[in-house]
């Protein structure tokens, strides 16, 4: 069964659809993403400077070495995740997949869309991601998360210097954008756009919780997808 | 043709005395990074080598480069260095003018082939077929191109050179372009800054000569010996920066005790150059030291990069030129109007349709 079928007309009420490490990868993804933003929005904007010696205070460092270790989670994090999409169930994978060759997919972003502007009456019933949430999970997430991850770890590897893995990785960045600041400004931009991503996010999953069919924010801490009817479609 | 002379023979004919001569190399040795045991290596070298001729071209520059050479504060460089390399073409400092300064270029290139240095000051404008730089009746590029051709290696000087700088700035009507867009099929050097640093010119001539060889570059094709760490890195106000000590305004107490340039926009944290360690002037000063942020002038494309008194970059895509906090504010508050519109027709029409 593809992940966009729908339901088919069976006595369903719940599913297992996010296994444990899933749902510990959300929440943990969730805070990092949290000190990434507020540390680096620190960064770019310091806070009021501070007076006396130097040596009396370490703020921006602070501020900087929670932005770097929140980074390696979110980094280590993200590639834990892609390994458990090779070894997870079928739900696991869909954050990777964008199917863009797919006319039911296409189908179903309508009548989500359609759902969201106020024309449909009922939305259709999805055991994984709706159509709509894949393309924000996929943009936002998937492309989202790994721009982050090589813009960010381009900028570590200025300070790293060269002939750190850092720089050996990631160095061809900082040229391919132009030069550090250009990196910094998209960077920044990133940022940006994942609180953005955040903020519908957080709206659409209560919202769905409400009007929709299927549980959305309890299924992210049990795992367990449960549906209000049993109506074939 | 003469036997040419080598550098050791220029030196003594202008009255460098061998102990000036000796500790001229250890002192390069060690701005170049090299052990110790390189000094003689360096005296070596000078002594036995034939000059290497140098062509210095000129295109759209403001010659700070050349300002900047000819006040190397190696204790020689500024008599030696020039006469060490066999300068034959400097339209700013040599003596002879029009067609007996053109005719030179032809001679070196014949009697040189493929043995000469080719530096160059300013980068070609190609918009209107390059006339907007005319050299000896001749469009600029067509003089590069021509010059460049037989060269053994290029040193871009300055930002111009390496990167286009102020005359590359948007929109650019001249269509200035970096020498290395321009001559592919050569070995470039890129020293940027504007200008690049005294010291960093001669060291960079003084390794190719000596080595018969250039410098290990980095990926943009700077010296990494020089180029490798950013002014922030090196910087001296960075314990500042780490404790979130900064200047707010430029007439405040943290701007009269030394805070960090960094919310006045210093440009130091992206900037690779070696001003923080070699700094300007004999080590006298550099801008950050004077109290100024530095303003990035070795990074491409520094003019075009926001105000050089805003940490973040303006973004002109955007028409009105904003920076990536305010566009990111504005498109985070629409969305969340729209997500309190939206919530509000959802319970209306959940309302609405309540019992049925």
């Amino acid at each position: 069964m593809s992940v966009h079928e729908r339901v088919p007309p069976t006595k369903i009420t719940a599913i297992y659809v996010y296994e444990a490490p899933v749902r510990l990868w959300h929440w943990v993804n969730a805070a990092a993403i949290l000190v990434l933003c507020v540390t680096g929005y620190f960064i770019g904007s310091p806070l009021p400077t501070l007076s006396g010696e130097a040596s009396d205070h370490f703020l921006m460092g602070y501020i900087r070495f929670a932005h770097f270790t929140a980074a390696y989670v979110f980094a280590i994090g993200f590639l834990v995740r892609i390994w458990w999409a090779f070894v997870g169930n079928e739900h696991a994978r869909q954050l990777f997949r964008f199917p863009f060759w797919s006319g039911a997919y296409w189908d179903g972003l309508l009548q989500e869309a359609r759902w969201y502007a106020f024309l449909e009456r009922r939305p259709r019933k999805y055991v994984g991601h709706n159509p709509l949430a894949q393309f924000a999970m996929f943009w936002f997430m998937t492309v989202g998360t790994l721009f982050m991850i090589v813009t960010g770890f381009a900028l570590y590897s200025e300070g790293a210097g060269p002939g750190s893995w850092q720089d050996s990785l990631f160095g061809w960045v900082i040229p391919f954008f132009g030069q550090s600041m250009d990196v910094h400004t998209w960077h920044h931009m990133g940022m940006w756009a994942i609180i953005l991503f955040v903020m519908l996010h957080v709206y659409a999953a209560i919202r769905e919780d409400i009007m929709s069919r299927q549980s959305m924010v309890s299924t992210m801490i049990s795992g367990v997808r449960t549906f209000k009817d049993d109506d074939p479609d | 043709m003469a036997r040419l002379e080598t550098f050791y023979e220029v030196m003594r004919r202008q009255g460098i005395t061998r102990r000036s001569f000796l500790k001229y190399c250890s002192l390069t040795a060690a701005a170049l990074g090299l052990g110790p045991e390189f000094a003689p290596r360096i005296a070596h070298a000078m002594e036995t080598k034939p000059r290497t001729p140098v062509l210095w071209l000129h295109g759209l520059e403001c010659t700070c480069c050349s300002e900047s050479f000819i006040r190397s504060a190696h204790p020689l460089a500024k008599d030696v260095v020039l006469s060490m390399i066999s300068l034959d073409y400097d339209d700013t400092l040599m003596a002879s003018a029009g067609h007996q300064a053109e005719a030179i270029l032809d001679e070196i290139i014949r009697d040189y082939k493929g043995n000469y240095i080719l530096a160059v000051e300013g980068n070609p404008p190609l918009n209107e077929d390059g006339m907007y730089c005319i050299i000896g009746g001749k469009p600029f590029v067509d003089q590069l191109r021509y010059v460049a051709e037989h060269s053994k290696a290029i040193i871009s000087w300055g930002s111009c050179a390496s990167f286009g700088c102020v005359q590359a700035a948007r929109p650019n009507p001249t269509r200035a372009t970096p020498v290395h867009q321009v001559i592919t099929n050569k070995p470039i050097i890129k020293v940027p800054g504007c200008p690049p640093i005294a010291e960093v010119m001669t060291a960079v001539v003084t390794y190719m000569l000596t080595f018969d060889r250039i410098p290990e570059l980095d990926r943009q094709g700077r010296p990494k010996m020089f180029y490798s760490q950013r002014i922030h890195d090196k910087c001296y106000r960075r314990p500042h920066f780490d404790a979130g000590q900064f200047v707010e305004h430029f007439d405040d107490e943290g701007a009269r005790k030394g805070y960090c340039l960094y919310k006045m926009g210093c440009k130091g944290p992206t900037t690779y150059n070696a001003c923080s360690t070699i700094r300007w002037n004999e080590g006298t000063s550099f801008p950050i030291q004077a109290g100024h942020g530095c303003i990035g002038c070795s990074e491409d494309g520094f003019w075009d990069k926001g105000s050089w008194y805003a940490r973040l970059t303006d973004i002109p895509q955007f028409g009105i030129e904003a920076n990536a906090d305010q566009i990111g504010l504005t498109v985070a508050g629409a969305a969340g109007a729209a997500i309190a519109a939206h919530t509000a027709v959802s319970a209306l029409k959940r309302a609405q349709h309540k019992g049925e």
